[in-house]
């Protein structure tokens, strides 16, 4: 037996370049090879028919008929300011935080911002984009831009951006429903607000009111008091147990029957709580998921310092158990905003309602249904996919991710 | 002593009565203080506002009920329904009571979760694993796939699966006509579908009794060569119980056993054949291909968790790739893959209530029919949320425990 003293010469790599590329990841071996064939015809044929209906097939009528439909719904034209002025609130005070904090509200604003002014630009002739429309989308733009500039000033404390954003919930919902008995602010009816404006409304209204709830909700359960404990958890998994749509119905038909008789509570409001009881569920578990994290030498230090339970608790644990379920939370919020599709089952005119109005609103529309849809799905998409890769961001600059 | 303590450190337990005394009889510590006493207190007021609660609600319910004359029984649910339902899974007609109505309800809940969670398995482990393929382009189609299926609502799917794709096939005299012969049109799909003769049956058992056998022996047989070491040749014997036993099967049942139902044009309509409903394929497809978008993203995560050590160390010791995947690298990934699959199949399950909106009948929307007819809001309500409580309930119990099997046992 000889030993073969001379190793075997190995060919030199390949160079680097767009032939290794193709060798490495397309065509490494006769399988590989064939999967790249057969996947190269999938994309031929689907992107090509998808491209060929979308510019030339596709009757995009429905959409543009009136596309502010799809935003505001049936708002009142004349009131249509209220919308815009809640909006350009929410643009300045995104502005500042930006300014203050950066990171992923840097992200929000400049995609908001960016479609704003795109809108503002775009080189198309339509009714609805006249120069009152495009002048009200610079401005916005424009006030983003002065609140990041306010927002980089040194005196500006956060407690006061805190505080701006706590009551601008309020003050978007008086602008949205106006005050009674009052000329400026005309009382608008809730069956007239629809598309994104609800969507949104359900959506952000949702997680923010259930969000104490749901800390509420996690303390109980994990309460030590086994009334407490035991009604906490029977909620949860109840709500956790059964679909939203039953939560709806359940909130819009029967929850009139548990109320005095003269207590009418407005459609709306009655969505609303649903979607707020289905969340505060799901909140409780993932700040619970939170809770369980934190270690308890955590308690045991804070005990040292003599911090009672209730201290403990507000100022040591929760601060840190809510960080680490940020992104838990973010994730719950996107499933929400695509979840608030279903109020559409209880006649509520969200984004979806409003297609579904569209196409029945006149006889071709109906042979235009995919048009609608997929206009619908893409908005939905776009919202969805852009929160999430943003908060895949929050979760790496926060470091909770492994 | 102890009162000196934090009540953190207080051990209840370990607490015995002689300190309760000393705490009691002096009175240096007032009862707000006392951890106890705010328990008790915090014990009592929860309890009282629960109470509240229920009450409110209650006093407010008899009251509705007696100015509306309803009543809370379930005496409804043996009159006639009076309702048809399109696509029933067991024999229905409107004359039938509520009762058989609502269980036809679950069961067609339970036949498209069921049906639709085996396919949503499949495609999503498909996609998963062109998404791990090391083919660029196929594991692009693959992302593009998971990205479009997670980020839109299923709602908007379903419709366009129901409005634009199976209500959309031509009429009944265009059908298309596929291999078979089966028929697409605006009805629905006929399909040729084979169906037990007379002496089908005894076919049919002995290909049941040859499967479970064949497994029976597998298992076996292979514990057996586990504990002896002789090899007892068990994958070949289950094999041949699997051909032999169904041929005998097939011989004695006069060598037909089935029959080709093909569906025929009658009237305006099709007959014969297995018919799928637009309905019920609009919700199969829409809930299985958003499922499994979302049960990629699990199988995917599963295997990548999996420390790419594992692979190596089992190509060291010689074990075929085929071997790797089964024996070293699945059992460690389905540790991780089976208990965010579990809630994927729960919300498949959930999910199906979106039926309501493409007309097709399940639970929840007969229960919403039945409401309509019979005007029991509280008690149907009541009974189709429990219904769906007791599926999710059940099946996050059998799957926990067969989670629990498989996991690491920690000694």
């Amino acid at each position: 037996m000889s030993i073969n003293t001379n190793p075997q010469v190995l060919p030199p790599p390949d160079p680097p370049g767009p032939i290794k590329w193709l060798k490495d990841n397309l065509f490494g071996n006769l399988f590989n090879s064939i999967l790249t064939i057969f996947s190269l015809l999938i994309v031929y044929f689907l992107l090509g028919g998808v491209i060929e209906w979308f510019f030339n097939t596709a009757d995009w009528r429905p959409v543009t008929k009136a596309p502010l439909l799809y935003v505001i719904g049936s708002y009142p034209r004349e009131e249509m300011w209220r919308v815009g002025l809640s909006v350009t609130v929410v643009f300045f005070l995104l502005g500042i935080s930006w300014g203050k904090w950066g990171g992923l509200l840097k992200s929000v604003s400049l995609a908001l911002g960016g479609i704003f002014f795109v809108l503002a630009i775009l080189p198309v002739k339509h009714v609805q984009l006249d120069v009152a429309m495009r002048t009200y989308l610079g401005i916005t733009v424009f006030v983003m831009a002065l609140g990041y500039i306010l927002g980089r000033a040194e005196k500006l404390k956060p407690n006061l951006i805190y505080i701006l954003w706590l009551i601008s919930p309020i003050i978007i919902v008086v602008l949205f429903a106006g005050i009674e008995n009052s000329e400026v602010l005309k009382q608008v009816a809730t069956t007239s607000w629809g598309g994104l404006m609800v969507t949104f409304l359900l959506a952000i209204g949702g997680i923010l009111i259930s969000f104490p709830i749901g800390v509420a909700l996690a303390l109980g359960r994990r309460s030590t008091l086994p009334i407490v404990s035991a009604s906490s958890t029977i909620f949860i998994e109840t709500i956790r147990g059964v679909p939203l749509i039953t939560i709806l119905f359940m909130f819009s038909i029967i929850l009139g029957l548990f109320l005095p008789a003269d207590a009418r509570l407005d459609r709306l409001l009655r969505a609303l709580m649903a979607v707020t009881v289905f969340s505060s569920a799901y909140t409780a578990e993932n700040i619970r998921g939170g809770l369980q994290s934190i270690s308890k030498g955590q308690y045991e230090a804070a005990h040292a310092l003599g911090m009672n339970n209730f201290q403990t608790m507000f100022f040591i644990v929760l601060p840190q158990a809510i960080k680490v379920v940020i992104p838990a939370i973010v994730g719950q919020f996107i499933s929400l905003f695509k979840d608030t599709t279903l109020v559409v089952i209880v006649g509520i005119n969200d984004l979806l309602g409003i297609g579904r109005s569209v196409i029945n609103s006149e006889s071709d529309f109906l042979q235009l249904q995919l048009e609608v849809y997929i206009f619908i799905a893409l908005i939905y998409w776009v919202f969805s996919y852009f929160m999430s890769v943003a908060s895949r961001r929050v979760e790496a600059s926060l470091g909770v991710s492994n | 002593m102890q009162r000196l303590l934090h009540p953190f450190f207080q051990n209840g337990s370990t607490m015995s009565n002689n300190d309760l005394k000393i705490s009691e009889s002096s009175s240096a510590i007032p009862f707000w203080r006392d951890e106890r006493g705010i328990r008790a207190i915090a014990q009592i007021i929860s309890t009282l506002l629960i109470i509240a609660v229920i009450w409110f609600a209650a006093v407010n319910f008899l009251k509705a009920a007696d100015n509306r004359g309803m009543t809370l029984s379930y005496d409804f649910l043996k009159n006639p329904a009076g309702f048809s339902i399109s696509d029933p899974a067991i024999e229905y007609d409107p004359s039938m009571n509520f009762g058989r109505a609502f269980l036809v309800g679950l069961l067609n809940t339970l036949r498209v979760s069921l049906i639709g969670i085996v396919a949503a398995t499949i495609l999503g482990t498909l996609v998963a694993l062109a998404r791990l393929s090391t083919n660029w382009l196929m594991s692009k189609i693959a992302l593009f796939y998971i990205e479009f299926h997670r980020n839109i609502p299923l709602l908007v799917l379903l419709f366009l699966w129901y409005s634009t794709v199976f209500k959309s096939f031509p009429k009944v005299d265009d059908s298309i006509v596929l291999p078979g012969p089966s028929y697409l049109n605006l009805r629905g799909i006929y399909l040729a579908w084979p169906r037990l003769t007379e002496t089908g049956s005894i076919f049919a058992i002995s290909l049941g009794i040859a499967i479970i056998a064949a497994i029976a022996s597998y298992i076996i047989l292979r514990k057996k060569r586990a504990i002896t070491g002789k090899d007892t040749y068990y994958s070949q014997i289950s094999f041949a119980i699997l051909i032999i036993l169904p041929t005998i099967g097939w011989f004695l049942s006069g060598g037909e056993p089935y029959w080709l139902d093909i569906p025929f044009r009658k009237g305006f309509n099709f007959q014969g054949g297995n018919r799928i409903t637009p309905e019920f394929a609009g919700l199969f497809v829409g809930l299985v291909t958003y499922t499994a978008g979302f049960i990629a993203e699990v199988v995917r995560a599963g295997v990548q968790a999996v420390d790419k050590g594992q692979f190596e160390a089992g190509k060291a010791i010689g074990l075929s790739s085929s071997q790797v995947l089964s024996l070293v690298v699945m059992p460690q990934a389905l540790r991780i893959i089976i208990p965010p699959m579990i809630s994927q199949y729960l919300n498949l399950t959930k999910n199906s209530s979106l039926a309501l909106a493409i007309g097709f009948m399940d639970l929840f929307s007969i229960g919403k029919t039945a409401i309509n007819q019979a005007g029991r809001a509280v008690p149907v309500f009541a009974l189709v949320m429990v219904t769906y409580l007791s599926l999710s309930l059940i099946t996050s119990f059998f799957l926990n425990w067969y989670n629990r099997s498989i996991q690491f046992k920690e000694r």
